[in-house]
């Protein structure tokens, strides 16, 4: 793969050019995630540790936590949250969380399923690019 | 996923989206489509009861969209009910502003602005315990976990557990999607947890209901388990205990109880005519395990008794009060009991507050003992008698949970250590023959 393009199913629309990281497990973003940072505080979480700020979000989907739209909500409101999000499947807490955010803050983060089989492929570093229409560009690396 | 024509709408969920009723209310329906798209609903359902929890302080970000809902003319469309608060409007001094200026601030404003909206501020995880509770068959929204199982499986009221946000929306518009528990299918049974090797008298200890709900929820993650063997007069506490339980350690929203739940009345009713998907013998080795495992501290000098997680009930203090009378909390142990403003005044009103205050009882509203600084500051051993309260004590706070019954916690508090009601814990009252 040098460069690949797809159609992903768009939760919530946005324009977004990121880094990718690839999350290898679901998080949750209230109580393994810290909104005020973007970071991963999940003790259990293989990313632990890591910066979600303006990278381009992979993972499988949110864990099943009520919170998580308060807390995507809340770190993009303070500047802190992904670029955009790629999800494994659907996932109704994740897109509320971004849907919430553009109205109140009028900052439109992407969320798209992409599906198992395209995120497998997905590596961190690589570069993401999406418009409104949820058409995807991934492209490794130079 | 712009493809909108796929869920059924009214004409007034079409003007609401075209914004007929405002920014706030073209919001709300935006965002209950988006749910509907997404779990594949076919239509909208509409509900008559809404126990919302975004009123829970979680960052300015909730305190901004309740502002925003409420300056722009949001209005709801059914009773709606708020969950625990962050902090207590009625006692200040459980968490004193000066101490976290923004956090308190933030959660005292996020209160006042969903009175403001409307909603019932009855601030509490079990709204199931006031009256004017929802009726079998009908569709609500619930969003605090035991709740969300409490009602579908005691009351048999249908919801599905909505997160923040859409738990407002849902109550703004009236609709939710018609999906997950809300349908007949949903509500099927999956998993059949046979009790006939657990003795029966053990079956009416209220920490057997704790132990059960919490292997429950552990086996069956988020299949709906039907219990067979669960004695009929159980009771709404012990229920509740299940429910809190189960929906902790596992994803369970929905339980049935042969005999005792409304779906339930028979096996076959509770299975929908069909096979169970997977059958399970409940061992007394596997409740001991369970058991055991709610507890990381052992005996010793207690520090701290945690009780009412879901909230103590009318009936819980009617329990509590007789055990407390005379007898007076250890110096140096606390005594928390967490409950809602409805159930302090009918408590007041039989002048049993009195009792419990000369106890030394510390009684807790609108919110839970999790949130409470005093008990965030506690390093040493808690006792509690929830097995929801034990489950979460470990990763919330760092305190060393031991899970007993209530005898035992007012015990423990009055000699100011642990104390074990042997007869109890015995291998042999578990079933495990010697």
């Amino acid at each position: 793969m040098n460069s690949i393009a797809f159609n992903a199913q768009v939760l919530n629309p946005g324009e977004a050019r990121g880094e990718a990281m690839v999350l290898d497990e679901p998080l949750s973003f209230w109580g393994g995630f810290d909104a005020r940072t973007g970071t991963i505080v999940d003790r259990h979480h293989p990313q632990q540790g890591s910066c979600v700020a303006g990278r381009f979000l992979i993972l499988p989907e949110s864990r099943g936590s009520a919170g998580t739209p308060g807390g995507i909500a809340e770190a993009i409101r303070r500047g802190v949250g992904p670029a955009g999000i790629a999800l494994g499947k659907a996932d109704v807490n994740v897109a509320v969380g971004a849907m919430v955010a553009a109205a109140l803050y009028g900052v439109a983060v992407p969320v798209l399923v992409i599906g198992d089989a395209e995120r497998a492929r997905l590596r961190s570093g690589h570069l993401v690019e999406v418009d409104r229409d949820g058409h995807l560009r991934i492209t490794e690396a130079p | 996923m712009s493809d909108t024509a796929s869920v059924q709408l009214h004409e007034r969920d079409r003007a609401l989206l075209d914004g007929a009723e405002g920014e706030a209310m073209g919001l709300a329906m935006r965002v209950v489509l988006r749910a509907a798209e997404i779990s594949g609903a076919a239509r909208l359902q509409d509900i008559c009861f809404a126990h919302i929890d975004a009123c829970f302080y979680n960052g300015q970000a909730h305190v901004d969209f309740a502002q925003f809902m409420v300056d722009n003319g949001a209005r709801l469309a059914v009773p709606t009910w708020t969950n625990t608060s962050l902090v207590s409007q009625v006692d200040t001094q459980l968490r004193p502003e000066k101490d976290d200026p923004v956090v308190v601030s933030g959660a005292r404003l996020l209160m006042d602005l969903y009175e403001r909206l409307g909603c019932e501020p009855v601030w509490t995880c079990a709204p199931y315990q006031l009256p004017g509770r929802p009726c079998l068959g009908d569709h609500i929204v619930g969003s605090e976990s035991n709740a969300v199982t409490f009602y579908n499986s005691v009351i048999g009221a249908r919801t599905n557990k909505y997160g923040d946000y859409l738990d407002v929306c849902a109550a703004l518009v009236g609709r939710v999607p018609y999906s997950g528990l809300h349908t007949d299918e949903g509500r099927r049974g999956r998993v059949l947890f046979r009790l006939d090797r657990i003795p029966e008298e053990l079956r009416r200890e209220d920490l057997f209901h704790h132990v059960l709900g919490h292997r429950l929820g552990r086996v069956a993650q988020s299949r709906v388990p039907v219990i067979e063997g669960l004695p009929l007069d159980s009771n709404e506490d012990q229920l509740k205990a299940i429910s809190a339980a189960a929906a902790a350690s596992g994803a369970v929203s929905l339980f049935h109880a042969v005999g005792v739940t409304p779906e339930a009345p028979d096996l076959e009713t509770a299975f929908q005519g069909r096979t169970p998907e997977d059958e399970i013998s409940v061992s007394p080795a596997e409740l001991i395990e369970a058991r055991d495992s709610l507890s990381t501290g052992t005996g010793g000098p207690l520090e701290m008794v945690a009780i009412g997680t879901p909230h103590f009930s009318f009936t819980e203090f009617a329990r509590l009060v007789p055990l407390m009378d005379g007898r007076r909390v250890h110096d140096g142990t606390l005594f928390y009991v967490s409950t809602s403003r409805h159930v302090v005044a009918l408590v007041e009103k039989e002048g049993w507050m009195e009792i419990l205050e000369a106890a030394g009882v510390q009684v807790v509203v609108d919110t839970c003992t999790y949130f409470t600084p005093a008990v965030r500051g506690c390093r040493g051993r808690v006792m509690t008698n929830s097995a929801k309260w034990a489950y979460y004590a470990p990763g919330l706070l760092a305190v060393e949970p031991v899970f007993g019954t209530l005898e035992e916690c007012v015990e423990s508090a009055a000699r100011g250590e642990v104390w074990r009601d042997q007869r109890l814990w015995r291998d042999e009252t578990w079933g495990v023959r010697s």
